[in-house]
Protein backbone atom coordinates (compact mmCIF):
# COMPACT_ATOMS: atom_id res chain seq x y z
CA UNK A 1 0.00 0.00 0.00
CA UNK A 2 1.95 3.34 -0.97
CA UNK A 3 0.10 6.16 0.22
CA UNK A 4 1.79 10.12 -0.04
CA UNK A 5 2.78 11.64 3.50
CA UNK A 6 0.43 13.94 2.59
CA UNK A 7 -2.35 11.94 1.98
CA UNK A 8 -1.58 10.31 5.47
CA UNK A 9 -1.23 13.53 7.16
CA UNK A 10 -3.99 15.72 5.98
CA UNK A 11 -6.57 12.58 5.07
CA UNK A 12 -6.39 9.38 6.79
CA UNK A 13 -4.68 10.91 10.18
CA UNK A 14 -8.17 12.92 10.90
CA UNK A 15 -9.75 10.52 9.39
CA UNK A 16 -8.26 7.77 12.31
CA UNK A 17 -8.44 10.63 14.83
CA UNK A 18 -12.06 10.65 14.94
CA UNK A 19 -13.25 7.42 14.55
CA UNK A 20 -11.08 6.88 17.88
CA UNK A 21 -13.27 9.36 19.32
CA UNK A 22 -16.15 7.80 18.09
CA UNK A 23 -17.48 5.96 21.35
CA UNK A 24 -16.17 8.46 23.34
CA UNK A 25 -18.98 11.10 21.39
CA UNK A 26 -21.30 7.90 21.33
CA UNK A 27 -21.16 7.48 25.14
CA UNK A 28 -21.34 11.50 25.95
CA UNK A 29 -24.66 11.45 23.79
CA UNK A 30 -25.78 8.37 25.59
CA UNK A 31 -25.00 9.53 28.75
CA UNK A 32 -27.09 13.06 28.04
CA UNK A 33 -30.16 11.73 26.15
CA UNK A 34 -30.48 9.00 28.90
CA UNK A 35 -29.62 5.86 26.57
CA UNK A 36 -27.24 4.07 29.15
CA UNK A 37 -29.95 2.19 30.79
CA UNK A 38 -30.91 1.65 34.34
CA UNK A 39 -27.65 2.46 35.62
CA UNK A 40 -25.94 4.60 33.43
CA UNK A 41 -22.95 5.10 35.81
CA UNK A 42 -22.41 1.77 35.26
CA UNK A 43 -22.31 1.78 31.97
CA UNK A 44 -20.39 4.60 31.85
CA UNK A 45 -17.74 2.44 33.87
CA UNK A 46 -17.93 -0.87 31.62
CA UNK A 47 -17.78 0.88 28.62
CA UNK A 48 -14.74 2.86 29.35
CA UNK A 49 -13.26 0.24 30.46
CA UNK A 50 -14.09 -1.93 27.07
CA UNK A 51 -12.75 0.71 25.30
CA UNK A 52 -9.48 0.71 27.02
CA UNK A 53 -9.27 -2.62 26.51
CA UNK A 54 -9.83 -2.70 22.86
CA UNK A 55 -7.65 0.43 22.13
CA UNK A 56 -4.69 -1.71 23.52
CA UNK A 57 -5.58 -4.70 21.48
CA UNK A 58 -5.13 -2.35 18.43
CA UNK A 59 -2.47 -1.01 19.26
CA UNK A 60 -0.32 -4.34 20.06
CA UNK A 61 -1.69 -5.66 16.46
CA UNK A 62 0.08 -2.59 14.48
CA UNK A 63 3.08 -4.65 14.67
CA UNK A 64 2.32 -8.22 13.95
CA UNK A 65 -0.23 -6.64 11.49
CA UNK A 66 2.94 -4.21 9.47
CA UNK A 67 4.53 -7.29 9.39
CA UNK A 68 2.36 -9.92 7.92
CA UNK A 69 1.14 -7.24 5.12
CA UNK A 70 3.55 -4.90 4.53
CA UNK A 71 1.75 -1.81 4.85
CA UNK A 72 4.82 -0.11 6.72
CA UNK A 73 2.51 3.23 6.86
CA UNK A 74 0.36 1.27 9.90
CA UNK A 75 3.57 2.29 11.96
CA UNK A 76 1.92 5.80 11.73
CA UNK A 77 -0.91 5.20 13.89
CA UNK A 78 1.03 2.98 16.47
CA UNK A 79 1.36 5.98 18.87
CA UNK A 80 -2.06 7.14 18.35
CA UNK A 81 -3.45 3.99 19.21
CA UNK A 82 -1.99 4.17 22.06
CA UNK A 83 -2.81 7.41 23.17
CA UNK A 84 -6.11 6.47 22.60
CA UNK A 85 -5.66 3.94 24.77
CA UNK A 86 -4.33 6.14 27.83
CA UNK A 87 -7.20 8.65 27.18
CA UNK A 88 -9.81 5.75 27.37
CA UNK A 89 -8.19 4.31 30.09
CA UNK A 90 -7.66 7.67 32.15
CA UNK A 91 -11.78 8.33 31.22
CA UNK A 92 -12.16 4.59 32.68
CA UNK A 93 -9.99 5.76 36.00
CA UNK A 94 -11.55 9.21 36.58
CA UNK A 95 -15.35 7.36 36.10
CA UNK A 96 -14.39 4.85 38.73
CA UNK A 97 -13.13 7.65 40.83
CA UNK A 98 -16.21 10.05 41.02
CA UNK A 99 -18.74 7.03 40.42
CA UNK A 100 -17.42 4.66 42.92
CA UNK A 101 -15.54 6.61 44.92
CA UNK A 102 -16.23 10.49 45.37
CA UNK A 103 -20.26 9.42 45.11
CA UNK A 104 -19.81 7.38 48.54
CA UNK A 105 -17.96 10.37 50.68
CA UNK A 106 -19.89 12.05 52.94
CA UNK A 107 -19.17 15.70 51.55
CA UNK A 108 -20.27 14.01 48.41
CA UNK A 109 -23.94 15.82 49.57
CA UNK A 110 -22.70 19.16 50.01
CA UNK A 111 -20.51 19.23 46.74
CA UNK A 112 -23.91 18.01 44.59
CA UNK A 113 -25.81 21.23 46.90
CA UNK A 114 -23.17 23.45 46.25
CA UNK A 115 -22.95 23.21 42.57
CA UNK A 116 -26.68 22.50 42.21
CA UNK A 117 -26.93 26.09 43.96
CA UNK A 118 -24.83 27.39 41.72
CA UNK A 119 -22.12 28.05 43.99
CA UNK A 120 -18.23 27.30 43.74
CA UNK A 121 -17.36 25.11 46.67
CA UNK A 122 -15.03 26.35 49.24
CA UNK A 123 -11.59 25.73 49.77
CA UNK A 124 -12.16 23.58 53.08
CA UNK A 125 -14.38 21.46 51.27
CA UNK A 126 -12.60 21.03 48.25
CA UNK A 127 -9.49 20.51 51.10
CA UNK A 128 -11.40 17.88 52.88
CA UNK A 129 -12.99 16.41 49.81
CA UNK A 130 -9.11 15.59 48.12
CA UNK A 131 -7.95 14.16 51.30
CA UNK A 132 -11.16 11.74 51.90
CA UNK A 133 -10.70 10.97 48.16
CA UNK A 134 -6.96 10.20 48.34
CA UNK A 135 -7.68 7.73 51.40
CA UNK A 136 -10.67 5.98 49.91
CA UNK A 137 -9.09 5.52 46.60
CA UNK A 138 -5.79 4.49 48.06
CA UNK A 139 -7.53 2.16 50.26
CA UNK A 140 -9.80 0.52 47.53
CA UNK A 141 -6.40 0.31 45.26
CA UNK A 142 -4.61 -1.71 48.25
CA UNK A 143 -7.74 -3.97 49.54
CA UNK A 144 -9.19 -5.42 46.57
CA UNK A 145 -6.79 -6.68 43.83
CA UNK A 146 -8.77 -6.24 40.71
CA UNK A 147 -8.32 -2.55 41.41
CA UNK A 148 -4.59 -3.13 42.17
CA UNK A 149 -4.39 -4.48 39.02
CA UNK A 150 -6.76 -2.10 37.48
CA UNK A 151 -4.56 0.91 38.73
CA UNK A 152 -1.19 -0.56 37.76
CA UNK A 153 -2.63 -1.02 34.03
CA UNK A 154 -3.33 2.21 33.72
CA UNK A 155 0.45 3.25 35.53
CA UNK A 156 1.82 0.61 33.12
CA UNK A 157 0.78 3.34 30.13
CA UNK A 158 1.36 6.62 32.51
CA UNK A 159 4.77 6.96 31.25
CA UNK A 160 4.64 5.77 27.87
CA UNK A 161 1.93 8.75 26.93
CA UNK A 162 4.79 10.80 28.63
CA UNK A 163 7.55 9.84 26.36
CA UNK A 164 5.34 9.70 23.09
CA UNK A 165 6.53 12.60 21.81
CA UNK A 166 9.26 13.23 19.04
CA UNK A 167 11.31 15.24 21.99
CA UNK A 168 11.27 12.56 24.66
CA UNK A 169 12.43 9.90 22.11
CA UNK A 170 15.44 12.03 21.16
CA UNK A 171 16.20 12.53 24.60
CA UNK A 172 16.26 9.10 26.00
CA UNK A 173 18.01 7.68 22.91
CA UNK A 174 15.76 4.96 19.81
CA UNK A 175 17.50 2.14 22.52
CA UNK A 176 16.15 3.15 25.56
CA UNK A 177 13.34 4.47 24.25
CA UNK A 178 12.20 0.98 22.83
CA UNK A 179 12.91 -0.51 26.10
CA UNK A 180 10.82 1.66 27.91
CA UNK A 181 7.36 0.99 25.53
CA UNK A 182 8.16 -2.80 25.96
CA UNK A 183 6.00 -1.92 29.09
CA UNK A 184 3.20 -2.07 26.61
CA UNK A 185 3.41 -5.64 26.97
CA UNK A 186 2.62 -5.32 30.30
CA UNK A 187 0.04 -3.43 29.78
CA UNK A 188 -1.67 -5.61 27.32
CA UNK A 189 -1.32 -8.63 30.12
CA UNK A 190 -2.67 -6.48 32.67
CA UNK A 191 -5.62 -5.30 31.10
CA UNK A 192 -7.20 -8.54 30.74
CA UNK A 193 -6.76 -9.78 33.76
CA UNK A 194 -8.06 -6.67 35.42
CA UNK A 195 -11.56 -7.45 33.69
CA UNK A 196 -11.17 -11.66 34.30
CA UNK A 197 -11.00 -10.42 37.97
CA UNK A 198 -14.29 -8.21 38.43
CA UNK A 199 -16.36 -10.78 36.19
CA UNK A 200 -19.46 -12.75 38.56
CA UNK A 201 -19.13 -15.81 36.61
CA UNK A 202 -19.16 -15.54 32.81
CA UNK A 203 -15.88 -15.43 32.01
CA UNK A 204 -15.76 -15.41 28.61
CA UNK A 205 -15.44 -12.31 27.70
CA UNK A 206 -12.69 -11.25 29.24
CA UNK A 207 -11.03 -14.58 27.94
CA UNK A 208 -11.68 -13.13 24.40
CA UNK A 209 -9.39 -10.10 25.28
CA UNK A 210 -6.88 -12.62 26.72
CA UNK A 211 -6.74 -14.60 23.94
CA UNK A 212 -6.02 -11.43 21.39
CA UNK A 213 -3.40 -10.38 23.68
CA UNK A 214 -1.90 -14.02 23.85
CA UNK A 215 -1.69 -14.45 19.92
CA UNK A 216 -0.65 -11.04 19.36
CA UNK A 217 2.23 -11.10 21.81
CA UNK A 218 2.80 -14.72 21.00
CA UNK A 219 3.27 -13.34 17.29
CA UNK A 220 6.23 -11.25 18.71
CA UNK A 221 7.77 -14.66 20.66
CA UNK A 222 7.28 -16.65 17.31
CA UNK A 223 9.39 -13.96 15.24
CA UNK A 224 11.95 -13.46 17.90
CA UNK A 225 12.55 -16.75 18.34
CA UNK A 226 16.33 -17.74 18.71
CA UNK A 227 17.37 -19.30 14.94
CA UNK A 228 19.67 -21.78 15.29
CA UNK A 229 21.74 -20.43 11.67
CA UNK A 230 22.12 -17.01 11.44
CA UNK A 231 19.31 -15.84 8.73
CA UNK A 232 21.33 -14.52 5.30
CA UNK A 233 20.41 -11.33 4.01
CA UNK A 234 17.50 -11.85 1.23
CA UNK A 235 19.42 -11.52 -1.86
CA UNK A 236 17.75 -13.29 -4.24
CA UNK A 237 14.68 -14.36 -5.28
CA UNK A 238 14.48 -18.13 -3.54
CA UNK A 239 13.34 -17.93 0.41
CA UNK A 240 15.54 -17.36 2.71
CA UNK B 1 38.08 -33.44 -2.93
CA UNK B 2 34.63 -35.42 -2.78
CA UNK B 3 32.33 -33.57 -0.95
CA UNK B 4 29.63 -36.71 0.78
CA UNK B 5 25.81 -35.76 0.65
CA UNK B 6 24.56 -36.19 4.24
CA UNK B 7 22.23 -39.40 4.25
CA UNK B 8 19.73 -38.34 7.06
CA UNK B 9 17.76 -35.55 5.35
CA UNK B 10 15.45 -37.23 2.52
CA UNK B 11 13.81 -35.32 0.38
CA UNK B 12 10.48 -35.98 1.81
CA UNK B 13 11.76 -33.63 4.91
CA UNK B 14 12.41 -30.97 3.38
CA UNK B 15 8.92 -28.83 3.51
CA UNK B 16 7.11 -28.50 0.82
CA UNK B 17 8.24 -24.98 -0.82
CA UNK B 18 4.84 -23.96 -2.05
CA UNK B 19 3.29 -24.63 2.00
CA UNK B 20 6.78 -22.92 2.81
CA UNK B 21 5.87 -19.45 0.49
CA UNK B 22 2.50 -19.87 2.20
CA UNK B 23 3.52 -19.96 5.80
CA UNK B 24 2.55 -15.81 5.31
CA UNK B 25 -1.47 -16.50 4.58
CA UNK B 26 -1.08 -19.49 7.02
CA UNK B 27 -0.27 -16.99 10.06
CA UNK B 28 -2.25 -14.22 8.49
CA UNK B 29 -5.57 -16.67 8.33
CA UNK B 30 -4.78 -17.45 11.46
CA UNK B 31 -4.89 -13.65 13.30
CA UNK B 32 -8.15 -13.23 10.91
CA UNK B 33 -9.90 -16.35 12.20
CA UNK B 34 -8.83 -15.58 15.99
CA UNK B 35 -10.19 -11.99 15.38
CA UNK B 36 -13.25 -13.24 13.82
CA UNK B 37 -14.04 -15.06 16.55
CA UNK B 38 -13.30 -12.54 18.91
CA UNK B 39 -15.74 -9.94 16.92
CA UNK B 40 -18.32 -12.61 17.07
CA UNK B 41 -18.62 -13.02 21.01
CA UNK B 42 -17.27 -9.61 21.49
CA UNK B 43 -20.05 -8.41 19.09
CA UNK B 44 -22.87 -9.64 22.10
CA UNK B 45 -22.43 -6.30 23.61
CA UNK B 46 -23.14 -4.25 20.58
CA UNK B 47 -26.57 -5.01 22.07
CA UNK B 48 -26.11 -3.66 25.70
CA UNK B 49 -28.25 -0.70 25.12
CA UNK B 50 -31.10 -2.33 23.30
CA UNK B 51 -33.35 -2.58 26.79
CA UNK B 52 -37.61 -3.01 26.17
CA UNK B 53 -39.41 -1.85 28.85
CA UNK B 54 -42.30 -4.85 29.63
CA UNK B 55 -45.29 -3.98 28.18
CA UNK B 56 -47.91 -3.16 30.68
CA UNK B 57 -49.92 -6.17 31.57
CA UNK B 58 -53.02 -7.17 33.05
CA UNK B 59 -54.46 -5.48 35.51
CA UNK B 60 -54.57 -7.22 38.73
CA UNK B 61 -57.91 -6.45 41.24
CA UNK B 62 -58.22 -6.43 45.08
CA UNK B 63 -55.33 -5.44 45.74
CA UNK B 64 -54.92 -4.54 49.48
CA UNK B 65 -52.24 -2.47 51.52
CA UNK B 66 -49.56 -3.33 53.92
CA UNK B 67 -48.15 -1.74 56.85
CA UNK B 68 -45.16 -3.80 55.83
CA UNK B 69 -44.66 -1.22 52.61
CA UNK B 70 -41.55 0.98 53.05
CA UNK B 71 -42.38 4.92 52.46
CA UNK B 72 -40.09 5.63 49.66
CA UNK B 73 -40.88 6.47 46.32
CA UNK B 74 -40.32 3.19 43.68
CA UNK B 75 -38.50 3.39 40.83
CA UNK B 76 -40.08 3.35 37.69
CA UNK B 77 -41.49 0.48 35.56
CA UNK B 78 -38.72 1.15 32.91
CA UNK B 79 -35.88 0.69 35.47
CA UNK B 80 -37.41 -2.40 36.96
CA UNK B 81 -37.87 -4.08 33.96
CA UNK B 82 -35.12 -3.43 31.96
CA UNK B 83 -32.08 -4.08 35.04
CA UNK B 84 -32.65 -7.55 35.68
CA UNK B 85 -30.10 -10.31 36.91
CA UNK B 86 -31.88 -13.47 35.23
CA UNK B 87 -28.97 -15.44 33.86
CA UNK B 88 -31.26 -18.02 31.77
CA UNK B 89 -32.06 -15.01 29.56
CA UNK B 90 -28.51 -13.59 29.27
CA UNK B 91 -25.79 -11.96 31.59
CA UNK B 92 -26.60 -8.43 30.68
CA UNK B 93 -28.56 -6.32 32.61
CA UNK B 94 -30.91 -6.03 29.73
CA UNK B 95 -31.43 -9.09 27.95
CA UNK B 96 -33.60 -10.15 30.60
CA UNK B 97 -35.84 -7.76 28.86
CA UNK B 98 -35.09 -8.80 25.42
CA UNK B 99 -35.30 -12.35 25.57
CA UNK B 100 -38.09 -13.49 28.55
CA UNK B 101 -40.53 -12.71 26.15
CA UNK B 102 -40.33 -16.22 24.97
CA UNK B 103 -40.71 -17.67 28.37
CA UNK B 104 -44.12 -19.33 27.89
CA UNK B 105 -46.22 -18.85 32.03
CA UNK B 106 -49.95 -20.26 31.27
CA UNK B 107 -50.50 -22.76 31.91
CA UNK B 108 -48.08 -22.99 34.81
CA UNK B 109 -47.79 -25.81 37.26
CA UNK B 110 -45.62 -25.66 40.91
CA UNK B 111 -44.13 -29.21 41.80
CA UNK B 112 -44.44 -29.56 45.24
CA UNK B 113 -42.64 -32.20 46.80
CA UNK B 114 -40.29 -33.67 50.20
CA UNK B 115 -41.57 -33.29 53.77
CA UNK B 116 -45.43 -32.35 53.02
CA UNK B 117 -48.69 -33.98 53.49
CA UNK B 118 -49.74 -32.30 50.02
CA UNK B 119 -47.46 -33.66 47.70
CA UNK B 120 -47.91 -33.53 43.66
CA UNK B 121 -48.40 -30.82 41.03
CA UNK B 122 -50.22 -27.52 42.25
CA UNK B 123 -51.42 -25.37 39.27
CA UNK B 124 -51.15 -21.36 39.53
CA UNK B 125 -54.95 -20.70 39.71
CA UNK B 126 -54.96 -23.31 42.79
CA UNK B 127 -52.53 -21.44 44.33
CA UNK B 128 -54.41 -18.25 43.69
CA UNK B 129 -57.33 -19.64 44.51
CA UNK B 130 -59.32 -17.91 47.12
CA UNK B 131 -55.49 -15.72 47.75
CA UNK B 132 -55.82 -12.08 49.16
CA UNK B 133 -53.45 -10.05 47.36
CA UNK B 134 -51.11 -7.25 48.89
CA UNK B 135 -48.69 -4.29 47.95
CA UNK B 136 -45.43 -4.54 49.20
CA UNK B 137 -43.59 -1.57 48.64
CA UNK B 138 -40.06 -3.06 49.51
CA UNK B 139 -36.32 -2.08 48.99
CA UNK B 140 -34.54 -4.36 47.05
CA UNK B 141 -30.91 -4.70 47.58
CA UNK B 142 -28.37 -6.66 45.00
CA UNK B 143 -25.17 -8.09 46.26
CA UNK B 144 -23.40 -5.77 43.32
CA UNK B 145 -24.29 -3.35 45.32
CA UNK B 146 -27.29 -1.65 43.57
CA UNK B 147 -30.30 -0.85 45.01
CA UNK B 148 -33.82 0.10 44.04
CA UNK B 149 -37.67 0.09 45.55
CA UNK B 150 -40.24 -1.95 44.45
CA UNK B 151 -43.80 -1.96 44.83
CA UNK B 152 -44.52 -6.05 44.15
CA UNK B 153 -47.66 -7.48 44.27
CA UNK B 154 -48.35 -10.99 46.51
CA UNK B 155 -48.91 -12.79 49.31
CA UNK B 156 -46.69 -14.24 52.44
CA UNK B 157 -44.94 -17.69 51.15
CA UNK B 158 -46.52 -18.84 54.74
CA UNK B 159 -49.98 -18.76 53.18
CA UNK B 160 -48.75 -21.33 50.41
CA UNK B 161 -46.28 -23.33 52.67
CA UNK B 162 -49.70 -24.07 54.96
CA UNK B 163 -51.92 -25.17 51.72
CA UNK B 164 -48.78 -27.93 51.28
CA UNK B 165 -48.73 -29.22 55.02
CA UNK B 166 -45.25 -29.67 55.77
CA UNK B 167 -44.13 -32.51 58.16
CA UNK B 168 -42.14 -31.96 61.25
CA UNK B 169 -39.10 -33.09 59.21
CA UNK B 170 -39.18 -29.72 56.90
CA UNK B 171 -36.48 -27.88 58.44
CA UNK B 172 -35.95 -26.15 55.15
CA UNK B 173 -37.57 -25.09 51.83
CA UNK B 174 -35.87 -26.06 48.35
CA UNK B 175 -36.79 -23.60 45.43
CA UNK B 176 -35.95 -24.39 42.10
CA UNK B 177 -36.30 -22.22 39.25
CA UNK B 178 -38.25 -22.78 35.40
CA UNK B 179 -35.25 -24.15 32.80
CA UNK B 180 -36.26 -24.97 29.55
CA UNK B 181 -33.22 -24.19 26.76
CA UNK B 182 -35.50 -23.55 24.24
CA UNK B 183 -37.52 -20.81 25.96
CA UNK B 184 -34.52 -19.27 27.65
CA UNK B 185 -31.69 -18.13 25.34
CA UNK B 186 -29.32 -19.37 27.76
CA UNK B 187 -26.77 -19.41 25.36
CA UNK B 188 -24.12 -18.73 28.11
CA UNK B 189 -23.92 -20.96 30.80
CA UNK B 190 -22.44 -18.98 33.16
CA UNK B 191 -24.06 -20.76 35.78
CA UNK B 192 -25.52 -24.32 36.66
CA UNK B 193 -28.90 -24.49 35.54
CA UNK B 194 -31.52 -25.17 36.82
CA UNK B 195 -31.32 -22.03 39.39
CA UNK B 196 -31.88 -23.21 42.74
CA UNK B 197 -32.50 -21.30 46.28
CA UNK B 198 -33.56 -21.99 49.76
CA UNK B 199 -35.06 -20.65 52.82
CA UNK B 200 -34.98 -21.83 56.93
CA UNK B 201 -38.42 -22.45 57.41
CA UNK B 202 -38.83 -20.01 60.15
CA UNK B 203 -37.24 -17.50 57.22
CA UNK B 204 -39.63 -19.02 54.61
CA UNK B 205 -42.69 -18.81 57.41
CA UNK B 206 -41.90 -14.72 58.19
CA UNK B 207 -44.78 -12.57 57.52
CA UNK B 208 -42.08 -10.25 55.42
CA UNK B 209 -41.58 -12.83 52.76
CA UNK B 210 -43.83 -13.19 49.90
CA UNK B 211 -44.78 -14.82 46.50
CA UNK B 212 -44.90 -12.08 44.24
CA UNK B 213 -47.23 -12.35 41.01
CA UNK B 214 -47.41 -8.74 40.19
CA UNK B 215 -45.68 -4.98 39.78
CA UNK B 216 -46.92 -2.07 40.24
CA UNK B 217 -50.35 -3.33 40.42
CA UNK B 218 -49.95 -5.36 37.38
CA UNK B 219 -49.48 -9.26 36.52
CA UNK B 220 -45.38 -9.28 37.24
CA UNK B 221 -43.01 -9.20 33.77
CA UNK B 222 -41.53 -12.28 32.50
CA UNK B 223 -37.96 -10.62 32.94
CA UNK B 224 -39.09 -10.28 36.89
CA UNK B 225 -39.77 -13.40 37.46
CA UNK B 226 -42.85 -14.61 36.43
CA UNK B 227 -45.63 -15.91 37.14
CA UNK B 228 -44.68 -16.19 40.58
CA UNK B 229 -41.29 -15.39 42.57
CA UNK B 230 -39.90 -15.67 45.54
CA UNK B 231 -39.06 -11.54 47.56
CA UNK B 232 -37.20 -12.07 50.84
CA UNK B 233 -36.48 -8.31 51.46
CA UNK B 234 -33.92 -8.44 54.17
CA UNK B 235 -31.86 -10.57 51.87
CA UNK B 236 -29.53 -9.99 48.92
CA UNK B 237 -31.56 -10.24 45.44
CA UNK B 238 -30.18 -13.77 44.74
CA UNK B 239 -32.08 -15.22 47.32
CA UNK B 240 -35.08 -13.83 45.17
CA UNK B 241 -35.41 -16.98 42.95
CA UNK B 242 -38.02 -16.43 39.72
CA UNK B 243 -39.95 -18.69 38.07
CA UNK B 244 -40.44 -20.62 40.88
CA UNK B 245 -41.13 -24.60 39.22
CA UNK B 246 -40.56 -26.68 42.53
CA UNK B 247 -40.80 -26.35 45.95
CA UNK B 248 -38.98 -29.12 48.06
CA UNK B 249 -39.79 -29.45 51.88
CA UNK B 250 -36.26 -30.88 53.31
CA UNK B 251 -34.53 -31.43 56.06
CA UNK B 252 -31.71 -30.56 55.14
CA UNK B 253 -29.79 -27.37 54.30
CA UNK B 254 -30.11 -26.99 50.67
CA UNK B 255 -27.24 -25.72 48.45
CA UNK B 256 -27.78 -22.56 46.63
CA UNK B 257 -27.14 -21.84 43.25
CA UNK B 258 -24.58 -18.93 44.09
CA UNK B 259 -23.32 -20.79 46.50
CA UNK B 260 -22.37 -23.51 45.05
CA UNK B 261 -20.81 -21.90 42.38
CA UNK B 262 -18.36 -19.70 44.17
CA UNK B 263 -18.64 -20.76 48.44
CA UNK B 264 -16.37 -18.07 49.26
CA UNK B 265 -18.30 -14.97 47.71
CA UNK B 266 -22.05 -16.23 48.38
CA UNK B 267 -23.42 -18.03 51.22
CA UNK B 268 -26.92 -19.60 51.92
CA UNK B 269 -28.10 -16.64 54.30
CA UNK B 270 -26.62 -13.54 51.76
CA UNK B 271 -28.59 -11.16 54.41
CA UNK B 272 -27.72 -7.57 54.01
CA UNK B 273 -24.99 -7.23 56.03
CA UNK B 274 -23.00 -3.71 55.63
CA UNK B 275 -20.59 -5.19 58.10
CA UNK B 276 -19.58 -7.71 56.34
CA UNK B 277 -17.56 -7.37 52.67
CA UNK B 278 -18.01 -9.30 49.14
CA UNK B 279 -14.71 -10.33 48.62
CA UNK B 280 -14.37 -8.35 45.43
CA UNK B 281 -16.35 -5.19 46.78
CA UNK B 282 -17.25 -3.56 49.53
CA UNK B 283 -21.37 -3.76 51.10
CA UNK B 284 -21.15 -0.74 53.37
CA UNK B 285 -22.58 1.57 50.65
CA UNK B 286 -25.08 1.34 47.46
CA UNK B 287 -26.09 2.93 44.51
CA UNK B 288 -30.11 3.78 44.46
CA UNK B 289 -30.42 3.16 40.66
CA UNK B 290 -31.60 6.28 39.66
CA UNK B 291 -29.19 8.15 41.63
CA UNK B 292 -25.85 9.49 42.06
CA UNK B 293 -24.81 9.52 45.59
CA UNK B 294 -24.18 6.63 47.47
CA UNK B 295 -26.33 5.61 50.25
CA UNK B 296 -25.02 3.74 53.06
CA UNK B 297 -26.29 0.08 53.24
CA UNK B 298 -28.81 -1.02 56.34
CA UNK B 299 -28.62 -3.88 58.40
CA UNK B 300 -30.88 -6.38 56.80
CA UNK B 301 -31.44 -3.97 54.30
CA UNK B 302 -33.47 -1.84 57.09
CA UNK B 303 -35.57 -4.59 58.16
CA UNK B 304 -34.01 -5.39 61.21
CA UNK B 305 -36.59 -4.38 63.46
CA UNK B 306 -38.51 -7.43 62.11
CA UNK B 307 -36.05 -9.94 61.46
CA UNK B 308 -32.94 -9.56 63.54
CA UNK B 309 -34.49 -12.25 65.76
CA UNK B 310 -34.70 -14.84 63.33
CA UNK B 311 -30.11 -14.67 63.68
CA UNK B 312 -29.74 -13.82 67.60
CA UNK B 313 -26.69 -15.75 68.45
CA UNK B 314 -25.43 -16.97 65.19
CA UNK B 315 -22.48 -15.40 63.94
CA UNK B 316 -23.03 -13.66 60.78
CA UNK B 317 -19.91 -13.03 59.70
CA UNK B 318 -19.33 -16.67 59.22
CA UNK B 319 -22.89 -17.43 58.21
CA UNK B 320 -22.87 -14.68 55.22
Amino acid sequence: MKLSDRAVRFGLKPLVFLTALGPFFYLVRAALTGNLGADPLAALTNETGLWTLRLICITLAITPLRKLTGWNVLIKFRRMAGLFAFFYGTLHLTTYAIVDRFAGLDQAAAWVEALGGGHVPGGMLVASTARSLATSIGADIYKRPFITIGFATWLTMLPLAITSTAGWIRRLGGRRWNRLHRLVYLTGILGPLHYWWLVKADVRRPLTYAAVVAVLLGARVFWNRPRRTPVPARTTATPA
Amino acid sequence: MLIKRAADLRSSDITDQRLYLNRREFIGATAATTAAVAAGVLGTEAFVHAATAAPHGRKLENVGKSKFSADEKPNKWEDITTFNNYYEFGIDKDSPSMFAKNLKIEPWTVAVGGECAKKGNMPLEDILKGQALEERIYRHRCVEAWSMVIPWVGFPLADLIKKCEPTSKAKFLEFTTFFDPKQMSARTSAIRYPYVEGLRMDEAMHPLTIVAVGLYGEVIPNQDGAPLRLVVPWKYGFKHIKSIAKINFVEKQPLNTWQDQASSEYGFYANVNPTVDHPRWTQATERRIGEFLRRKTLMFNGYGDQVASLYSGMDLKRNY
